[in-house]
């Protein structure tokens, strides 16, 4: 085909129309041809961008010439809700002060127009049972592995913990089988010894989940836990309801898992409508490791958070991530060659690299690990989150041009 | 029509049409171009096969589309090193290289800095960085008379040039038109200026040009991103064609800031390419060359720009590795290009003969999938059969990966055969088969 003919393909009209039109938007638009689809992006046909080929040089001007900047102020139609976290005494639990995440108004981080509503948070882990943990990870813990509720005590008076997750894999049937019994006394010794709000991770099986679930949340009635997680599973496993029931009688709110798939997480939100209020949910839309599909991730979090902005509120919940996933990845762990680093100076990374790009992706809760990806997050959303705006340093704007730096590390 | 499509959805570059390329189709070519040109404009530096073009972009968001032109990725040399420090780093930086799903993840270009502001030290760094390496260069100082030197060094390499600002954009612009060479333009948080300078130097018909808004290390990370996304939202959701340029980050800000220690500054180095490439950086000027630093960069800027609308997938069904036997182990995985390439080379590495089923796992890795129940017992029965491997096997015993242990039970019931549970990191085959295979009677 030659060029004459691909013009005459596209449609001399459509060409015509498009010159004489100063701006066209296709939204989601699809064009069904000879059946292809034709995804057309918004602004691919932008003549008035005008780039036209170079005519003969022109003069220089004689001044710069003037222009402004106007920012343009975007506002939604859609809401995320807002959960709290923890109960103190006052609300009929026993925490020392309660948290609120979500309430965003417009996406995160991105034209910086308006403060941050809640600030988003970071929850370290806590482990029941030895489960194999890279050695670079499970260093600055080694201590307190065998006591989660010396590990908690740790997490807040050491590093700061604002809020504690358990983990209790020690029930899983594939490790130790712990008993429901069992994993809520787990549980009750960590609410003793911090007084920080509490997530309690169950072991993932729809079944052994349930009966965990519904044991703590009666141990624990009024301190308002995030369970973690539901799932379609168990509504498949006819286990759902028994969670969201005690979750609703007992004052707690629910982490809704799904595998990073935006129906699926509707429909299973929709599911736990019918028992308990949506400003008791948040959703886990799966979180992948840097490396290994991090993009999904990434990705399905705009998605859902743009569509809940623009009214979709089966999606207008906090999100989570548990960013500790990081680690699954062999790049953060293995031993590799010199210039990589060690595993301990890599993993941190590694995980705090995953945790940013879902912060920017308006992700409001996160689940980490080690110290100095948590120290990194930290130092992050307090530069993001400042309002307004820190100043930039007088005379210091672009010193990297011609300074003299540090060492290469 | 099928061409169209193509070249619509951006899967084909509108060179790929050669009678496009005639001098009597000039016409249609510049009324194509013009179509398809996108409000971030595309902008080239270098020569040859190692150009780069960077911007070229359609949407704000990944999802929206797809990004195209990956964020090209330069490292800063210095003109005060010494010849030999200089020739090191750029070689070591030209030869990083590191194997991920089957591509190599490198560095794209070099950016040659002034410090020491002497037109002939700039002009012997440009020459030495040439001799070291054929990467494309960005040749960066305030000052006309240095970059001067060092455009006469680089005169056939197209070099990128930094940058014009509001005193210097007269001397800059023409640099640009008498070397032929694109232009970065520089307002450090002033937006209002970025647009008078591009207004301006298109005005001189000076048309490729780079925004820099500037990077500012710390607490100067809200200011940098605010600025980044409100140019690229201007100029996509705006049609602000003044802000339709690409996107300079300096990441390399964070050793010019008060931290002091380098592995902290490389640390800090990397959190903000990371950030910055989430925020639309089209160009990132890195220091760090230590591979800890670089590759939490490089993935995440390969990831961000594969194509949304496609899985990164290899095909399902049966491979075979080695000189596998009728007794020999058969293993499943996910068909995530990530996960088949990584479990590939374990077997390769451990040297063992097996056959592997690559199961359709809709390009999701055996966790995501397992989670997402893209990889079921079903679907293992399913992928088991379709894989003919029943036929080339005299036993009856599958390797499930140790992250879907969950579904070993469901999976043995579903399949008939034995299913043992294996590493949860393929690293670990060779010890695991050579412990269980060929399995214990039952």
């Amino acid at each position: 085909m030659n060029g004459r003919d691909l013009v005459d393909a596209l449609g001399p009209e459509l060409l015509a129309l498009l010159r004489s039109a100063g701006r066209i938007e296709l939204e989601r638009f699809c064009l069904e041809l000879d059946e292809l689809e034709l995804r057309i992006p918004l602004g691919a046909f932008a003549p008035a961008n005008g780039r036209v080929p170079a005519t003969p040089v022109p003069e220089r001007p004689d001044q710069l010439l003037p222009a402004e900047y106007v920012p343009e102020r975007y506002t939604y139609p859609g809401r995320i809700r807002e959960v709290v976290l923890g109960a103190t005494r006052r609300d009929g639990g026993s925490r020392g002060r309660s948290l609120t995440i979500g309430g965003a108004e417009a996406p995160a981080f991105s034209l910086f127009d308006r403060p941050v509503v809640n600030l988003p948070v970071i929850a370290m882990d806590v482990f029941d049972t030895r489960v194999p943990m890279p050695k670079a990870l499970r260093a600055p813990f080694e201590e307190v592995r065998d006591d989660p509720a010396e590990w908690a005590r740790l997490n807040v008076s050491r590093y700061g913990a604002k809020v504690i997750t358990v983990h209790l894999l020690s029930t899983d049937p594939l490790i130790r089988n712990a008993s429901p019994r069992d994993a809520a006394a787990t549980v009750e010794s960590v609410l003793q010894a911090v007084d920080v709000p509490l997530i309690i991770g169950g072991c993932g099986d729809p079944r052994k989940d349930a009966d965990v679930f519904a044991e703590v949340a009666a141990m624990a009635a009024g301190e308002r836990l995030l369970l973690n997680s539901v799932t379609l599973e168990m509504a498949t496993a006819k286990t759902l309801e028994k969670v969201a029931r005690a979750a609703s009688e007992h004052g707690h709110n629910l982490l809704a898992f799904t595998g990073l798939e935006l129906n699926d997480a509707k429909e299973l939100n929709r599911r736990l409508y019918e028992y308990i209020p949506p400003d008791r949910i948040v959703m886990d839309l799966t979180t992948v490791a840097l490396g290994y599909g991090l993009e999904y991730s990434f990705s399905i979090h705009e998605r859902a958070r743009h569509a809940a902005l623009m009214g979709d509120a089966e999606l207008q919940h906090p999100t989570i991530s548990g960013s500790t996933n990081a680690w699954a990845a062999r790049e953060a762990w293995m031993p590799m060659a010199p210039t990589y680093g060690g595993p301990e100076l890599r993993g941190p990374l590694w995980e705090a690299a995953t945790a940013l790009s879902l912060l920017l992706a308006g992700v409001d809760i996160f689940m980490m690990s080690h110290p100095a990806a948590i120290g990194a997050l930290r130092r992050m959303i307090s530069a993001l989150c400042a309002w307004p705006l820190e100043e930039v340093p007088e005379g210091h704007a672009n010193d990297w041009v011609t300074a003299p730096l540090g060492g290469d590390a | 029509m099928a061409f169209a499509t193509r070249l619509v959805n951006r899967e084909l570059a509108l060179e790929a049409c050669t009678p496009l390329a005639h001098p009597e189709n000039a016409e249609a070519l510049a009324a194509l171009e013009a179509l398809l040109a996108p409000p971030v404009r595309a902008v080239r530096f270098g020569t040859g096969d190692r150009q780069v073009t960077i911007g070229g972009k359609y949407v704000v968001s990944r999802h929206e589309f797809t990004y195209h032109n990956p964020t090209a990725c330069a490292i800063a040399v210095d003109d005060a090193s010494p010849r030999e420090v200089l020739q090191d780093r750029v070689r070591s930086a030209a030869r990083f290289s590191y194997n991920y799903i089957g591509r190599d993840l490198g560095i794209d270009a070099i950016a040659v800095r002034s410090t020491t502001g002497d037109p002939a030290r700039f002009r012997e760094a440009v020459e030495t960085v040439q001799q070291a390496c054929g990467l494309p260069l960005l040749l960066c100082s305030p000052d006309p008379a240095v970059l001067r030197a060092g455009l006469e060094a680089a005169r056939d390499r197209r070099p990128l040039i930094h940058a014009a600002d509001r005193t210097n954009w007269r001397e800059m612009g023409g640099l640009a038109i008498e070397f032929g060479c694109p232009l970065v333009v520089s307002a450090p948080d002033d937006l209002a200026g970025l647009r008078s300078l591009t207004r301006t130097l298109g005005a001189w018909g000076i048309q490729d040009l780079v925004l820099d808004p500037g990077t500012f290390p710390g607490t100067g990370l809200a200011r940098t991103l605010r600025n980044f996304a409100r140019c690229r939202h201007a100029a996509i959701r705006g049609d602000d064609e003044l802000l339709g340029f690409p996107l300079l980050g300096a990441p390399i800000a964070a050793f010019a800031g008060e931290e002091i220690d380098p592995v902290r500054c490389a640390f800090d180095e990397a959190i903000m390419a990371s950030a910055l490439l989430s925020r639309y950086a089209d160009l990132l000027v890195l220091q760090g060359t230590a591979g800890w630093s670089l590759l939490p960069t490089l993935f995440w800027r390969f990831n961000l720009y594969t194509d949304p609308r496609k899985p990164v997938a290899v095909e399902a069904g049966l491979r075979e590795f080695g000189s596998p036997d009728r007794n020999a182990p058969v293993l499943i995985t996910a068909n995530y290009a990530l996960t088949y390439f990584t479990v590939e080379s374990d077997i390769k590495a451990a040297n063992l003969s097996c056959y592997l089923v690559v199961a359709d796992t809709g390009g999701l890795s055996v966790e995501s999938a397992v989670a997402g129940r893209y990889f079921s017992a079903a679907g293992i029965a399913e992928a088991l059969a379709a894989s003919g491997i029943a036929d080339r096997v005299d036993h009856r015993v599958l390797v499930i990966p140790g992250l879907a242990a969950r579904l070993s039970g469901e999976a043995a019931e579903a399949t008939g055969w034995r299913v043992l549970v294996g590493p949860k990191d393929s690293s670990g085959l060779g010890p695991f088969l050579k412990e269980h295979w060929p399995p214990r009677p039952a």
